[in-house]
């Protein structure tokens, strides 16, 4: 069972009061009227499905209530970075660099 | 009393406390302190079980938890519990004990045919012989198979334990307490750190407790393991935690033990568990799991009377039990010799050391000789006789030339082997750390840490006393430290003696019999011989993980790690290629075969799963409702009156409702509190449909949609003020509808002002339906005027009902007359109470959830989930009037516009009336255009509801079918096993088309 970090309660509770909401920093088109079929479909369905350093959205849902931004390693489990909604997305090639990846 | 093997003195058994135990009936003695396994030796019984693929004769080979052939049923409050290893259950006055896997008699057993068929039974034989035909899989192949094949008989009744389960937090976990693991405890512990000490034997100190040859601090080290485990007990942040097993390592260092509690004694206080899962998340591990010998792989080197060398040790040296009066002792390596002089100082004929290597050390040649036993060097054990008890060994000298020359006959009654030890990697392994191979060692060892564990002593391959003391205390420090940056100075101990285990041998030995007559076992336990894995490798297996699961080799309880290292050898062999490159097979959760009553602790019967109750519930019971589940509720399905079925009381409920009045509990739908300044343009947002002109005190069907287009909630959300909406939600989607409002209004929108509250729990709501709906709830309704005109249809209003606060919902998910009241959830068994006795006076019933859905469905309001499936939009549904279309945006509705979504022949919602009134159709079945369509046509739709209507007094359906409301009045069919059903498409709604029946 994971630990995670919530970064609005500021504490780490188990895996088991949060819930992941997959990729971190899909927006969704401001206008989506004016989206493209591309950049709907896109925004829809595509996802990196990244094998090793990954952003992601947790929500506290046991907790908090609130959604934040987590870095994983998907590989090893490993947290790299909690950080909140809204927040501008880290540096992933850094933070792998600096992990040793 | 008479228990032939027991030596005369010494052992940690309670020489004065004799127990008495049976074994498949016999009455047999032991004492307190012993093993099933070392009583069962005392008495002189070797053969325990039949094996599982060829029912050949099998005896006690170990002495711990790796055990492959001693599994035996225990009894215990009335049934038994199959496959435990004998050597790890206790001895307790009264114990009744089974073998396993024999028929009639472990003396005689039929299955034994087997083992003279063998040759008929190789490496996957099942998968070559049971291929066809496919129908006799499940009634011929497997029922044959299991019966002949097989462990221990499952248990007749359910579990009569109870289980325990709780979480611990501590800096620092030893798992295992031989040498390295005590120093490292002792070494955390002195630092403050809290510690948990655990290990799966019954008495803390592993190997230390059988050793006679060493010392440590000049005492005998079982002493010292007594001061020890005194003086971490005596401290507050030490956890002591015997027959403990760690048997799961996973992620941040979370593990999960194993705490036998009560099975070891005869007599236990029924209010504790017979197991207790440990939940730990440790902030450091120490890995201290020791090591285990290996088997040597020769020809009938399973025969019931041979044990692995350190086991013999064991028995003779802890339980004072004597494996044997003539003892060969094979071996690879130097630590089995202890075993051998051991023996013969409790005055046992050891009839020979055979040792594999040419030369082996000189000072224990030196001991040999001084103690008259024969040594044979450069000496292979070559096969055994005997058939229940091994009765002599055929020895074979290794010649230069890679041959094996006889080297005659050995008489014995038991004979102990050691191929060399191989460290205990398990829980390293399923940390996910990759062990690496050590040439030196001989050996797979832990590599790089993954997670915050390290190993230590022999379970990184580390031999000898003082050194894995060393090694222990350090262990300890560096855990210590990483755990709360602290160290501490503490006494070390210095010991003399102790085993080394260095060297050994891997894979099949050399012979010189017949190779296609004998057999030598890796694994004991699934029956596979060497010859099997080699057969693997020729019929093209390459990896190690085919040649498992092919031979299944290493797929049995103790996961090989008996049998893996001589597997890979043999495997290596083969293939021509290096052992390091054949692979290695994972370690996995759990260590040791693990009870389902642990994992599922409390989470049995009425607790295992939550369940939710309306408020009418009670009121519900007394009164002969039929409940169904629905999720976690319990709902009343119906409420049969003077021994009506089904069909008849859903009739008359349904007859009831239009005719007069009825009362639904309607409490599990979701309700969501919207409130905020920007509470109408979120709504806005999320639903279909359009809000902001919506007045107060009015409500509105919402179509909630996902950002592909398709519907995946409805539900009606009524206005209380500018800034406020209660919002209702189907039953099952309660919660996922809160947490996607949620997650829009966190992440996408977090500039609106609004605040969602989850008030399911919080309301009890009474649908009241039907002609006289007003008449019964005017009496108990205050503050609020019940007129069309002042309280039309689809509308809300706050009051009181018999005083409280209420919120007047004018909806109907009938088509009657209806009102819903919500009342605070206390107040919800009065509320339903005071009503069911109301609607009496009009000639009412109270009515469940089947007659709700066809009353629903004579209206044809879809149900979401039943009628829809993810993969339906509100055009398919026929509702493209909840679209605003007007809105600038609103989650689904870019998703509605995607070509696939807006292309002809999409499956729509249409009503079916079979031509036959009588005849229901199906929920689920298929819908063609051909009355007789050929093999392989697809379908044109299928039916998503059906049911019968009373007020039609014929069966409905309402079904998806390709384009099909413009199919409308065309025959279609519903072919089915017996005969083809046509139909006829129809609009949705079947009755009171025009909704007059609404608007009184
Ligand atoms: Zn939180």
């Amino acid at each position: 069972m994971l630990l995670i970090y919530c970064p609005y309660c500021g504490v780490e509770r188990p895996e088991t009061e949060f819930q992941c909401g997959g990729e971190a920093h899909i927006a969704r088109p401001a206008d989506p009227g004016q989206a493209s079929e591309e950049d709907w479909v896109e925004f829809l369905y595509m996802r990196t499905n990244t094998k090793g350093i990954a952003a992601e959205r947790w929500r506290h849902t046991n907790g908090c209530g609130r959604f934040f931004n987590a870095v994983r390693d998907t590989v090893s489990d490993k947290f790299l970075k909690f950080y909140k909604a809204g927040e501008t997305m880290p540096d992933l090639e850094a933070i792998a660099k600096e992990a040793g990846k | 009393m008479s228990q032939p093997f027991r030596t005369e003195k010494g052992g940690r058994i309670d020489r004065n406390a004799p127990l008495t135990f049976t074994f498949d009936g016999e009455e047999l003695h032991g004492h307190k302190g012993d093993t099933l396994a070392s009583a069962l030796l005392a008495n002189g019984i070797h053969l325990v079980g039949r094996s599982f693929k060829y029912h050949r004769p099998r005896g006690i080979m170990s002495c711990g938890s790796e055990e492959p052939n001693a599994l035996v049923g225990i009894y215990r409050n009335g049934d038994q519990t199959p496959n435990l290893r004998a050597t790890q259950v206790e001895l307790y006055q009264g114990l009744q004990s089974i073998s396993q896997n024999r028929f009639p008699s472990l003396g005689f057993d039929v299955g034994a045919v087997n083992d003279f068929m063998s040759p008929l039974f190789p490496a996957g034989f099942y998968y070559k012989t049971f291929m066809w035909p496919k129908s006799f899989w499940d009634r011929v192949y497997e029922p044959i198979i299991r019966a002949a094949a097989g462990l221990g008989k499952p248990p007749k009744s359910p579990d009569h334990d109870h289980y325990g389960n709780l979480y611990a937090h501590c800096d620092v976990l030893v798992v295992g307490s031989g040498p390295s693991g005590l120093a490292a405890a002792l070494a955390a512990a002195e630092t403050g750190a809290k510690v948990i000490l655990c290990d799966e034997q019954a008495e803390f100190g592993g190997t230390l407790l059988s050793e006679s040859s060493a010392s440590i601090d000049g005492k005998d080290p079982a002493d010292w393991v007594s001061e020890t485990i005194a003086a971490l007990g005596a401290m507050d942040n030490v956890t002591l935690l015997p027959r403990t097993t760690a048997f799961g390592y996973f992620a941040h260092n979370f593990i999960s033990l194993a705490e036998r509690v009560t099975e070891h004694l005869a007599e236990a206080d029924p209010r504790l568990p017979r197991e207790r899962l440990w939940q730990v998340r440790a902030k450091e591990v120490v890995i201290a799991a020791g090591a285990i010998e290996r088997p040597m792989v020769f020809p009938e080197n399973d025969r019931p009377g041979i044990l692995l060398a350190d086991a013999g040790r064991t028995y003779l040296n802890r339980y004072g039990v004597k494996v044997g009066h003539k003892v060969l002792v094979a071996t690879a390596c130097d630590s089995a010799w202890q075993a051998a002089f051991d023996l013969a100082d409790h005055g046992v004929e050891v009839v020979a050391i055979a040792d594999m290597r040419e030369t082996p050390p000189e000072n224990l040649m030196a001991i040999a000789s001084a103690r008259g036993i024969r040594v044979e060097a450069g000496c292979v054990v070559t096969g055994t006789l005997g058939r229940k008890r091994i009765k002599a060994a055929l020895l074979g000298r290794l010649m230069t030339s890679g041959q094996v020359a006889s080297g005659g006959q050995v008489e014995c009654d038991a004979l102990l082997m050691s191929g060399g030890w191989t460290p205990t990697v398990s829980l390293y392994s399923q940390s996910r750390g990759k062990v690496v191979w050590d040439a030196d060692k001989g050996a797979y060892v832990p590599g790089v840490s993954v997670q915050n564990e390290r190993s230590t002593g022999a379970s990184k391959g580390l031999y000898g006393l003082q050194a894995t003391l060393e090694d222990g205390y350090a262990a300890g420090e560096e855990a210590a430290k990483a755990a709360i940056g602290k160290t501490a100075k503490i006494t070390k101990v210095a010991a003399t003696g102790g085993e080394a285990g260095y060297g050994g041998t891997l894979g099949a030995l050399p012979h010189d019999r017949n190779a296609s007559r004998v057999r030598a076992f890796v694994d004991y336990q699934n029956d596979v011989t060497a010859k099997d894995v080699k057969l693997a490798v020729r019929e093209g297996m390459q990896s190690i993980e085919h040649i498992k699961r092919y031979t299944t080799t290493g797929m049995a309880t103790d996961q090989g790690r008996l049998s893996n290292m001589n597997a890979l050898q043999i495997a290596s062999g083969a293939l021509e290629r290096p052992m390091t490159q054949v692979g290695l097979t994972t370690f996995r959760q759990p260590f040791t075969p693990t009870t389902f009553g642990l994992f599922a602790g409390i989470s049995r019967g009425d607790f295992f799963d939550p369940v939710r109750k309306t408020p009418s519930h009670d009121w519900a019971v007394e009164n002969g409702g039929v409940f169904e589940d629905v999720g976690q509720w319990k709902r009343t399905w119906y409420f049969p009156k003077n021994g009506e079925d089904i069909h008849s009381a859903v009739t008359r409920e349904c007859k009831t409702v239009r005719d007069s009045v009825g009362l639904f509990d309607a409490s599990t739908l979701g309700k969501i509190e919207v409130v905020g300044p920007d509470a109408a343009e979120f709504l806005e947002r999320m639903y279909t449909n359009p809000w902001k002109k919506l007045a107060p005190g009015r409500c509105r069907y919402g179509l909630l949609l996902n950002d592909a287009g398709f519907i995946t909630d409805d539900g009606v959300i009524g206005r209380l003020a500018d800034d406020r909406f209660h919002v209702t939600t189907t039953t099952g989607g309660a919660a996922s509808v809160v947490a996607r409002m949620e997650d829009y209004l966190q992440t996408e929108w977090p500039d609106l002002d609004v605040w969602i509250t989850s008030t399911t729990e919080q309301y009890a709501v009474a649908a009241v339906q039907g002609p006289k709906a007003r008449d019964v709830i005017a009496p108990f309704i205050e503050g609020i005027d019940l007129s069309a005109d002042a309280l039309p249809h689809m509308s809300v209003k706050e009051g009181t009902f018999c005083g409280v606060p209420c919120r007047l919902f004018r909806i109907s998910f009938t088509g009657e007359l209806g009102f819903e009241i919500n009342v605070s959830r206390r107040h919800g068994k009065m509320m339903w109470e005071t009503l069911a006795k109301e609607i009496e006076k009009h000639d009412g019933t109270t009515y469940g959830t089947e007659s709700m859905h066809v009353l629903r469905a004579e209206k044809g309001y879809i149900i979401v989930g039943q009628d829809t499936d993810g993969t339906v939009t509100p055009q398919d549904a026929g509702m493209s009037w909840a679209i605003g279309k007007k809105k600038f945006d609103f989650v689904g509705k870019r998703g509605l516009e995607r070509p696939d979504l807006t292309a002809e022949n999409r499956p729509q919602f249409v009503g079916l009336l079979t031509k036959d009134p009588k005849v229901k159709l199906e929920e689920g079945a298929q819908i063609t255009v051909a009355e007789n369509p050929a093999t392989g046509t697809s379908a044109e739709g299928y039916v998503t509801s059906s049911y019968f209507s009373p007020a039609l007094d014929r069966t409905i359906a309402l079904a998806m079918v390709k384009n099909g409301q413009a199919l409308d009045g065309k025959t279609l069919y519903v072919p089915m096993p017996d005969g083809s059903i046509p139909v006829e498409v129809t609009g949705t709604v079947f009755y009171d088309k025009e909704g007059a029946r609404i608007n009184v």
